[in-house]
C-alpha cells in the first residue's frame, strides 16, 4: 500500500491552485479529502506525477447565504454540511443524504466537492445535488464558469471539469420548507449504495405541489426521475398515490449487475425506495 | 505470625477487565509491523494474476537493477532449499497432494501465489521494484467449482492426475457404534419421513484485525523470527523441518498479535521466504501484507457443498442421518487443511440420540486459495446442516422446531451420553438452557406476533430461528488425534515461578492473540496460590520463555492450557509445604493450604507463601537434601474434548418487497460450565455470534470465471461492523464439566458455530407459508427477493462474479503486486 512516486504541491489559495494544475499539465491529480484518491494511489490504480492537495485553501470551505440560493464550498467536509444550519434549513435533502454516507471517519475526511468531482454512480452526493437542481461553480485558467448539475454528469467517473480546471463551488436554490428523505440501501452499513432514491417534495393541503428524484447507482451517472416527478404533481401523499406515480421510476435507466444484485433487482428497488422516499419526504 | 481471618475473594467468576486492555487498545506495544532492526530489509511479494498457468520465465533483471534492491528471490533460485509446505493431517494413508512451494518454480495454482519476492532497502523501493519484475505466463484452464472438480475433467494439478486429495468416511455400523444408515432410510422411505436437502457453506475470509507479517534476524547464534501467528511452537518445528535448520538455531516470538479465527494456525510461504531472505542477504528481513494481499492469500476457510439424508419417523424421532460432502481444498493442503471437514463428522448428530449414521467426504482441489481453519473449523458446517434440518423436519411433521427437538435430544439425566460417533459428552442440560432461551426471548409472544402478521398479510413478515447446538472442542486429546492420523499431540504445557519479592510468572504454552490469557490466567494462580490478581504475571509467546506449548486455536487455551498451569500452581503448593513444615516445626502432613496461609492443622500458626517463597530463595533454613526452588512445571493431556452447549434463538424481519432482513432480536443461552471471567466470556459470545451471523447474512468470497478473487477488497467483501448488529442478550447455563478441575468448558468458537443456522432458520421461518424451504448464504436481499419471487423455488441465484468499480483504474492494469 506505498504510492508511487509524485511531486506534492500544496497551494493556500484558488489562484495557486489554478496555476499549480497548470503548471503541472495533464498528469497531475487533485485530492481533496482523499477518501477515493488514497486508495487509488496506494494500491497503483493510477500513479500521478503530481498531486495538488487542495486541504490548505480556505476560501473552498464553508457554507454561505447567497440570496436564493446557499453556495457550498467544494473542500466542506460531509460532517461539516450535515451541521450547517444554512444546509439544514434549505437543503434538507442533501442532509439527509450526506448523513448516509459511510461512516463517521468518512464523513469528516470526505468532501462534497471531491466526490462530486470522482463522480462515483453509486457515491451519495451526486442524486441529491442533481434533485436540487444544484449548479456547479467551475474554475479555470480563463476564469468562472457555472454548469448545470444536469450537464455536470457525463458518465461513470466523467464531469463536466475540463483539463485545469477545479470544482469550487456547489450552488443550491432554496427548498426551504420542502420535506427530504434519501433511501440509501445497503447490505451493510458502510458500503455503497447498492441503489439509493433521493427524493424532496413540496406538499400542500395533503397533495404534492412538487417533487423533485434524484436516483443513485441506477446507470453510469446519477440520474432524475423526471416522469415520476410530473407524475407527482398534484397526487395525494398517500400509499396508493404516490406508489401508482413511482412505478416508473426505473423506466429508461441502465442499472448495473454485481455482486449485490442484477440490473432486474435494482430496477425493482428503484420503484420501491421511489414510492418510500417520496412518501417519507411528503411526511406520510 | 498468626494467620489472617479475612478470606480474599474469589478471582474466578470475578468480571475482571483485561490486564492486557490498555496496551492492547491504545496500540502502544509491540505488533510484529512495529519491529524495526538495525540494517533491516524489507520484501514485497510478486503474486501471480492468473489462477492457473505455466510459468515460463521470471525476468528479474530490471528489478535488481531498481534503486535500494538487494536481492530478487525466483522459484527457481530457491527451489532446492525453499522445502515444501507441510500438511499436517494426512487423513487416509493415500491422501494425495501436490508439492507446496513457497515461491512457485514452475507452475501456478491460484492467483495469488508468490512467483517472486523483492528485497530492498526500504518498504517504497521494494514495492517499486516488484513492479519492474517480469513474468510470462502460459495459462491454463482452471477449476473452480466443487461439483465440476469432483468430475476430474479439468484439472488443478494435471500432474498429480487427479483433483480428489482424500476420501475420509465414518460409519456407525462399522465402528461399532450405531446401526447401518441405508437399512434406516430404506425403513423409513417405506414407513416414515425421509429428508433430502442439499447445504452451501460458502467460502469465508477470515479476516483478522491485524494482517499478518513477519520479521527475521538471522544475526546471532539463532535464527529469530517474530511472526503475527496463532502457533509460535509449530513455526518453530516446521521452520527446522522445512530447511533443515536445527530446532535449537530457530526462536519463534509471537509478540502482541491482533486476531486470528484461525487465519494465524498456520505455516506460511512468507514465513519461509522471510527466512530465507534473511539468510540469504544476512540481513534482518520484515514483510508485512497488504489487506489485498491478506484477502487473496492468507488462508480461506469453508467452502463445501453438503447432500443431507435425514430419516425419521412419522413423528419426527430421528432414525438415520447421512452425510455426503464436497470439501474444497483450494489449490494445496496447509497445515490442517484436510481435516477441516473431519473435525465436523462427530458433530452431525450434534445433541441428539441418532441410532444410525454416515459421514461421507472427498477433499478436493480447485484453483482457489487454499483453505484451513476458520473459527469452528468443520463443526460450524456440521450444526448448520443438521440445524436446518431439525427445522424441516419440524415443518414436516408440522411441529414447534423445539418440539422436534425435545424429542429427539440428549436428557440431562442421561449424562455422560455416549454418541452415535463414540464421543462420552461428559455434561451438559438442553431442558435448562432452552427453557432459559425461551424466556429471555418471549417466544410465545413472538410466535403470536408472526402469526398475526401472516395472518395480515403484513409486507414485513418474521421468522424465528433456532439453534441448540453442542460442539468438540479443547483440542484434544493425543491419543484421539493420533488415531485421526493428525501429526501431533493436544497437551499443553505451563511453569509456574515464584520470584523472590513473592510475584508469580505463569509461563503458558498457549499463545493468545486476543482472548486475554493473561487476565483470565491471573484470575486463575490468584484463587489457586492465594496472591494478588496483579501479582500475576502471564508470559508467553517466545519460544525461549514459554519452551514449550502447542498454541491457541480449537477452544483449547483454557480447558487444557489452563489446566496445566493449575496443575504447575499445585506443585509449586506441594513443593512448598516441606519448608512450611520445616520452618513451624511440624510434620508435612499436619500442613495445610489455603488462601495463601500454610497452617498447622489444628494450630493458629501459619506462614505465608510470600515467606516460604523468601526462604526457599535464601535457602538459608531449608530441610536437609532439599532443592531451594518452588517453581514447578506441568504438562497435561486431556482426558476429553470439551463439549459446550446452548440454545440460540433468533427473530428476523423480512421486508418481503426489497428481501431486505432486519435481526429483530437475538438471545443465546450458553453453557460453558465454570465461568473464570463473565467479560471474557461475554465478548467471545457475542464477537462469535455476530462473525456467524455474517455468514448467514454478508460474507462471501467470490471468484469470477477465470479465478479471479471479485471479492478482493473490504468494499465487496462486506464485513460487518458495529453499526450492522443489534444489542445481543447472552445468557448462561453452569453444568460444570466434569473432566477438569474447574469444570470448565471451550468458548471461543461457540458463538460462531451457534449462530449461522438461528439466523437461516429465521428467515426461512418467516418464508415458509410461501413454500419457501431454503436460501443460500450469505441470504443477500436479493436472493431473499428472488426466492420470493419465484416462490416455491428454493435456493436462489449463486452470486454474480463482478464487483462495481469504485475506483477510476486511471492507465494501470490490474497489478502483479498487492
Amino acid at each position: 500500500m506505498i504510492p508511487a512516486a509524485f511531486d506534492y504541491v500544496a497551494p493556500t489559495t484558488l489562484a495557486e491552485a489554478l496555476s499549480a494544475l497548470a503548471e503541472a499539465g495533464e498528469d497531475a491529480k487533485v485530492l481533496a479529502g482523499g477518501q477515493s484518491l488514497l486508495p487509488i494511489l496506494r494500491m497503483r490504480l493510477n500513479a500521478p506525477e503530481t498531486v495538488i492537495d487542495l486541504g490548505r485553501v480556505a476560501e473552498l470551505r464553508g457554507v454561505r447565504d447567497d440570496g436564493d440560493a446557499i453556495v457550498i464550498g467544494a473542500m466542506t467536509a460531509y460532517a461539516d454540511v450535515i451541521a450547517d444550519p444554512l444546509v439544514q434549513q434549505h437543503a434538507a435533502l442533501l442532509v439527509a443524504a450526506l448523513t448516509e454516507v459511510a461512516d463517521p471517519q468518512i464523513r469528516h475526511r470526505g468532501t462534497v466537492g471531491g466526490a462530486l468531482a470522482h463522480a462515483d454512480p453509486a457515491g451519495d452526493v451526486g442524486a441529491p445535488v442533481l434533485a436540487l437542481d444544484a449548479e456547479l461553480v467551475i474554475a479555470g485558467p480563463g476564469g468562472e464558469r457555472t454548469v448545470a448539475a444536469g450537464e455536470f454528469f457525463r458518465d461513470l467517473f466523467e464531469t463536466a471539469i475540463g483539463e485545469g480546471e477545479l470544482l469550487t463551488a456547489v450552488r443550491i436554490p432554496k427548498h426551504t420548507g420542502w420535506g427530504a428523505r434519501y433511501e440509501k440501501f445497503v447490505r451493510v452499513s458502510h458500503q455503497w449504495s447498492i441503489v439509493a432514491v433521493a427524493a424532496t417534495v413540496r406538499v400542500e393541503g395533503g397533495t404534492i405541489a412538487e417533487a423533485k428524484i434524484g436516483l443513485t447507482n441506477m446507470g453510469a451517472t446519477p440520474l432524475r426521475a423526471r416522469s415520476v416527478e410530473q407524475a407527482l404533481v398534484g397526487a395525494a401523499a398517500t400509499e396508493e398515490a404516490v406508489g401508482a406515480a413511482c412505478a416508473a421510476a426505473a423506466d429508461g435507466t441502465n442499472p448495473p449487475s454485481d455482486l449485490n444484485g442484477d440490473a432486474d433487482y435494482r430496477r425493482h428497488l428503484a420503484t420501491v425506495l421511489t414510492r418510500r422516499a417520496v412518501l417519507a419526504a411528503a411526511g406520510g | 505470625m498468626t494467620v489472617t481471618e479475612s478470606a480474599p475473594a474469589r478471582e474466578v467468576g470475578s468480571a475482571r477487565k483485561r490486564k492486557e486492555d490498555q496496551r492492547l487498545i491504545t496500540g502502544r506495544t509491540r505488533w510484529t509491523d512495529n519491529i524495526v532492526l538495525p540494517g533491516m530489509l524489507h520484501i514485497v511479494m510478486v503474486r501471480s494474476p492468473f489462477a492457473h498457468a505455466t510459468l515460463t520465465r521470471v525476468d528479474t533483471a530490471a528489478a535488481k537493477a531498481s534503486s535500494g534492491v538487494m536481492a530478487v528471490l525466483t522459484g527457481e533460485d530457491v527451489k532446492d532449499i525453499q522445502g515444501s509446505l507441510p500438511n499436517a493431517w494426512p487423513i487416509t494413508p493415500d491422501q494425495k497432494a501436490p508439492a507446496h512451494p513457497a515461491i512457485a518454480v514452475d507452475h501456478v495454482a491460484f492467483a495469488g501465489e508468490i512467483v517472486a519476492a523483492v528485497i530492498a532497502r526500504s518498504a517504497a523501493e521494494a514495492r517499486d521494484a516488484a513492479e519492474l519484475v517480469d513474468v510470462d505466463y502460459d495459462e491454463l484452464p482452471p477449476v473452480l467449482d466443487l461439483k465440476e472438480a469432483v468430475k476430474d475433467a479439468t484439472l488443478a494439478h494435471p500432474s498429480l492426475g487427479t483433483n480428489k486429495s482424500a476420501f475420509w468416511q465414518f460409519d456407525s455400523a462399522a465402528a461399532g457404534t450405531g446401526g447401518a444408515v441405508d437399512e434406516a432410510i430404506e425403513a423409513a422411505r417405506a414407513d416414515g419421513i425421509v429428508l433430502e436437502r442439499e447445504y452451501r457453506q460458502q467460502r469465508l475470509i477470515p479476516a483478522f484485525m491485524e494482517p499478518r507479517s513477519v520479521a527475521v534476524d538471522p544475526t546471532g547464534e539463532q535464527l529469530t523470527i517474530w511472526s503475527a501467528t496463532q502457533v509460535p511452537h509449530f513455526v518453530r518445528i516446521f521452520t527446522a523441518a522445512v530447511l533443515g535448520i536445527p530446532e535449537s538455531k530457530v526462536r519463534v516470538i509471537a509478540p502482541d498479535v491482533g486476531g486470528g479465527f484461525g487465519g494465524k494456525l498456520q505455516f506460511t510461504p512468507e514465513e519461509v521466504i522471510t527466512v530465507l531472505a534473511a539468510r540469504h542477504t544476512g540481513k534482518p528481513c520484515k514483510w508485512t501484507e497488504t489487506r489485498s494481499e491478506s484477502l487473496v492469500s492468507a488462508h480461506h476457510g469453508r467452502d463445501q457443498w453438503q447432500r443431507l439424508t435425514l430419516a425419521a419417523t412419522k413423528e419426527g424421532r430421528v432414525t438415520a442421518l447421512k452425510v455426503d460432502l464436497l470439501a474444497d481444498m483450494g489449490a494445496y493442503l496447509g497445515l490442517v487443511t484436510s481435516g477441516v471437514p473431519i473435525l465436523g463428522a462427530f458433530m452431525y448428530n450434534a445433541i441428539y440420540k441418532f441410532p444410525a449414521y454416515q459421514f461421507n467426504c472427498t477433499n478436493l482441489f480447485t484453483n482457489k486459495t487454499w483453505t484451513d481453519a476458520y473459527r469452528g473449523a468443520g463443526r460450524p458446517e456440521a450444526t448448520f446442516a443438521i440445524e436446518r434440518l431439525m427445522d424441516e423436519l419440524a415443518a414436516e411433521v408440522g411441529v414447534d422446531p423445539l418440539a422436534i427437538r425435545e424429542l429427539n435430544w440428549i436428557r440431562h439425566e442421561e449424562f455422560p451420553f455416549t454418541s452415535v460417533c463414540g464421543l462420552e459428552y461428559d455434561s451438559g442440560n438442553y431442558e435448562a438452557a432452552t427453557s432459559r432461551a425461551k424466556e429471555l426471548f418471549g417466544y410465545d409472544a413472538l410466535r403470536a406476533e408472526q402469526a398475526q402478521r401472516r395472518a395480515s398479510g403484513d409486507r414485513v413478515q418474521l421468522g424465528i430461528g433456532v439453534s441448540t447446538f453442542t460442539e468438540m472442542c479443547g483440542l484434544a486429546p493425543s491419543r484421539v488425534l493420533g488415531s485421526l492420523s493428525y501429526a501431533a499431540g493436544g497437551w499443553e504445557h505451563a511453569s509456574v515461578r515464584m520470584l523472590p519479592t513473592g510475584k508469580v510468572e505463569v509461563v503458558t504454552g498457549t499463545s493468545p492473540h486476543g482472548q486475554g490469557h493473561e487476565t483470565a490466567w491471573s484470575q486463575i494462580v490468584a484463587d489457586r496460590l492465594g496472591v494478588p490478581f496483579e501479582d500475576v504475571e502471564v508470559l508467553h509467546g517466545d519460544t525461549q520463555v514459554a519452551v514449550k506449548g502447542l498454541d491457541t486455536y480449537g477452544s483449547r487455551s483454557l480447558v487444557v492450557g489452563a489446566e496445566a498451569v493449575i496443575k504447575a500452581a499445585d506443585k509449586v503448593i506441594e513443593k512448598a509445604k516441606p519448608v512450611a513444615a520445616h520452618l513451624l516445626e511440624a510434620s508435612v502432613d499436619d500442613i495445610e493450604f489455603a488462601d495463601g496461609q500454610f497452617t498447622v492443622k489444628g494450630t493458629d500458626k501459619g506462614k505465608a507463601m510470600a515467606e516460604v517463597v523468601w526462604e526457599a530463595f535464601t535457602a538459608h533454613n531449608l530441610p536437609d537434601g532439599m532443592e531451594p526452588s518452588l517453581d514447578a512445571d506441568a504438562t497435561y493431556d486431556p482426558v476429553n474434548f470439551s463439549f459446550p452447549h446452548g440454545t440460540h434463538l433468533c427473530a428476523m424481519e423480512v421486508d418481503t418487497e426489497t428481501g431486505a432482513t432486519r435481526m429483530r432480536s437475538y438471545v443465546s443461552v450458553d453453557d460453558v460450565g465454570t465461568v473464570v471471567n463473565p467479560l471474557i466470556v461475554e465478548g467471545q459470545m457475542h464477537g462469535g455470534i455476530v462473525q456467524g451471523v455474517a455468514q448467514a447474512l454478508w460474507e462471501e468470497a467470490v471468484y469470477d470465471d477465470a479465478g479471479t478473487l471479485v471479492s478482493g477488497s473490504f468494499v465487496d467483501y462486506t464485513l460487518p461492523t458495529a453499526a450492522d448488529t443489534i444489542n445481543l442478550v447472552t445468557d448462561r447455563t453452569v453444568s460444570p464439566s466434569t473432566t477438569n478441575t474447574l469444570g470448565t468448558k471451550g468458548v471461543g468458537e461457540a458463538g460462531a458455530i451457534a449462530s449461522t443456522p438461528a439466523v437461516v432458520n429465521a428467515i426461512v421461518d418467516a418464508l415458509r407459508p410461501m413454500g419457501i424451504d431454503d436460501i443460500q448464504m450469505p441470504c443477500t436481499p436479493e436472493r431473499v427477493w428472488k426466492a420470493i419471487r419465484s416462490a416455491g423455488g428454493t435456493q436462489g441465484a449463486a452470486t454474480a462474479g463482478s464487483s462495481a468499480p469504485h475506483f477510476d483504474a486511471g492507465e494501470s492494469e490490474k497489478g502483479e503486486v498487492l
